[in-house]
């Protein structure tokens, strides 16, 4: 058993240091609570500031001026007197607030009076044939070896899918002198059709909108080709010199039109939602949200969930970008502050009225990047043949049969076929098995529901669990 | 992978201040890899396309996410089987060796995915 293992008390702990947790964090203690910031990088920065802290001025030239203001928020945490646990993974929040968590290959734990998970988001699922094969990334990936290692395709390569980051790789590479063999763009004519619902809302977010725009602009430029509307798509493979299967080209369609680009690296993206695998594992509720395809977790107003004492900030509870995330972390630093004596109540409120503000204002372009960039239903419930669950290799096919022999929901499919088993606890596929099941069953999403997640949230051996 | 030849997938930036070279084993033989990055990534730029091989099918698989969500990167580092390439920073002497999924298969067997009963077992 855990030999002398004790819980440390401190006031609150966050959880991710990206935006949210950093901004929650550097509110909370700069309100003079013992605030632990716990994440499992070796610096702070999380996803969308990946290595802020090294990065040179070449480096922040190619990646752009939203990254380049990560640096701040870096530096305000710095200052802030929070501790940051560095390279730690969290395997467990409880809703009594213990934050256990694995680090160096022992396991530690914090008994804290206030929690705010900051765990941010994923890349969603962009289940097409072919995207197992090595040489198949998402966007969010090569960007990360870009960010982290200063990596880019040793070869041209293609960018397939939709939504902001997918262009913001594309505008990088071009900035890094990177040539990309094309840009297939999945969004249609009757996409934007549907947005232009909210472009009014989305021209008061003009700069948003404007740098959008310049980013494809840049990209045409450069003379990347662009293919619009693209469907079917298919990663192909061939067998390499290695005798390695590997990931050759892609091939789609455009309005009829077939095409084939070769290429060894092909990136996905088709937006990111939500990670929720500590929000589930904790029992919260969460409801589906049609606009943006995913399952959030219920908060009220400071980020709080139906979990007393226990918050969260960022894309984690609905994604809203870098910006909001900041504003959010700070609000629920503010909010567990307030709730321990450390802020009055009217010193909140009247800071919270100004974060409230701003976050109105760095979220009013949402709904019309939500329908812009909604993924296409075939890029979510795909086709028979497609792997859904990556690590089982499940496909569509096979759930759709687990429906026919009366399988109603994703717990029911692990005992069906270990869909959702495997090592990523369903973060690949936990979404797609969810909708896949609505379409067969002809249900909500929401009647559906989504896996239960039950820690350790990250894998440990039973050794480490035991102290050893 | 016994074999020699590489699939490199991605490169360090033209230009980009050269790294530290540091000496670490994969499959048992020596390979030269760039410093002060995770293992993911120092494998990529040396060349090496497949992590691992999953334990359904046998199919090769690397690293997708790269943020330690997918769990496609695993391999065994120094004895510990299941590590996260991407999660992990890499350094001289890391024994690495890619994870042949569950039935412990032959390196670089072919394998015919058509043969293969994915849930038989």
């Amino acid at each position: 058993m855990a030999a002398d293992f004790a819980s440390e008390a401190v006031d609150v702990v966050v959880i991710g240091a990206g935006p949210a947790g950093m901004s929650a964090a550097t509110r909370a203690a700069r309100a003079g609570l013992k605030t632990v910031l716990i994440d499992e990088q070796d610096a702070v920065g999380g996803q969308i500031y990946r290595a802020i802290g090294k990065a040179d001025a070449r480096r922040k030239e190619i990646l752009g001026p939203d990254y380049a203001a990560g640096a701040a928020i870096a530096e305000g945490f710095a200052a802030s007197g929070a501790r940051h646990l560095t390279n730690a993974s969290v395997w467990q929040v409880t809703r009594e607030r213990g934050v256990n968590f694995l680090k160096d290959g022992k396991i530690g734990s914090f008994d804290a009076q206030r929690v705010i998970l900051a765990s941010g988001a994923l890349e969603r699922p962009f289940p097409i044939p072919g995207w197992t094969l090595p040489g198949v990334l998402t966007a969010g990936a090569a960007q990360i070896l870009l960010k982290s290692a200063g990596e880019v395709p040793a070869a041209p390569p293609v960018l397939a899918g939709c939504g902001p980051l997918l262009y913001l790789l594309g505008w990088q590479y071009v900035r890094a002198g990177v040539p990309i063999r094309a840009l297939v763009d999945t969004t249609r004519h009757e996409d934007r059709w549907r947005a232009k619902r909210h472009l009014l809302s989305a021209l008061r977010a003009w700069p948003f909108l404007s740098k959008g725009l310049q980013l494809i602009r840049t990209l045409r430029e450069a003379g990347v080709p662009i293919f619009e509307a693209a469907d079917d798509l298919r990663v192909e493979s061939r067998l390499g010199a290695d005798r390695v299967e590997h990931a050759a080209a892609l091939s789609f369609t455009t309005q009829g039109t077939a095409h084939r680009i070769e290429a060894d690296v092909i990136l996905l993206h088709q937006g990111v939602v939500p990670n929720t695998q500590f929000t589930q594992a904790l029992r919260a509720s969460h409801r589906w949200d049609d606009a943006q395809l995913c399952f959030t977790p219920n908060v009220d107003a400071w980020g709080e969930l139906d979990v007393p004492g226990i918050f969260v900030a960022g894309d984690g509870a609905g994604i809203g970008g870098a910006q909001a995330a900041a504003l959010q972390g700070t609000l629920a630093g503010l909010a567990a502050a307030a709730q321990l004596g450390a802020v009055e109540r009217a010193k909140r409120d009247a800071e919270a009225a100004g974060l409230r503000r701003a976050l109105a204002d760095v979220t009013r372009i949402r709904p019309f990047l939500d329908s812009l960039y909604r993924p296409r239903d075939v890029n979510r419930i795909p086709r028979s043949e497609t792997i859904v669950c990556r690590c089982e290799e499940v496909t569509a096919g096979e759930l759709r049969k687990f429906v026919e022999l009366g399988c109603v929901g994703p717990n029911q499919a692990k005992s069906f076929g270990r869909c959702g088993m495997g090592p990523c606890q369903g973060r690949m596929c936990g979404l797609t098995v969810t909708e896949v099941i609505a379409d067969a069953r002809q249900v909500s999403p929401a009647e559906v529901g989504y896996y239960r997640i039950r820690p350790p949230i990250k894998p440990l051996t039973l050794g480490e669990l035991a102290g050893e | 992978m016994t074999s020699q030849t590489i699939h490199t997938l991605f490169k360090p930036l033209p230009g980009e201040q050269g790294a530290a070279a540091i000496e670490i084993w994969f499959n048992d033989r020596p390979l030269t890899v760039a410093a002060g990055r995770s293992v993911a990534a120092a494998l990529f730029a040396a060349g090496i396309s497949r992590f691992r091989a999953t334990p359904v099918s046998g199919a090769p698989r690397a690293p997708y996410c790269m943020m330690g969500a997918c769990f496609e990167c695993l391999v065994e580092i120094d004895g510990v089987p299941s590590r996260q390439s991407c999660m992990v920073e890499v350094k001289a002497g890391m024994r690495v060796r890619s994870q042949e999924g569950a039935r412990d298969l032959p390196p670089a067997a072919p394998i015919d995915a058509s043969l293969e009963n994915a849930h038989g077992r």
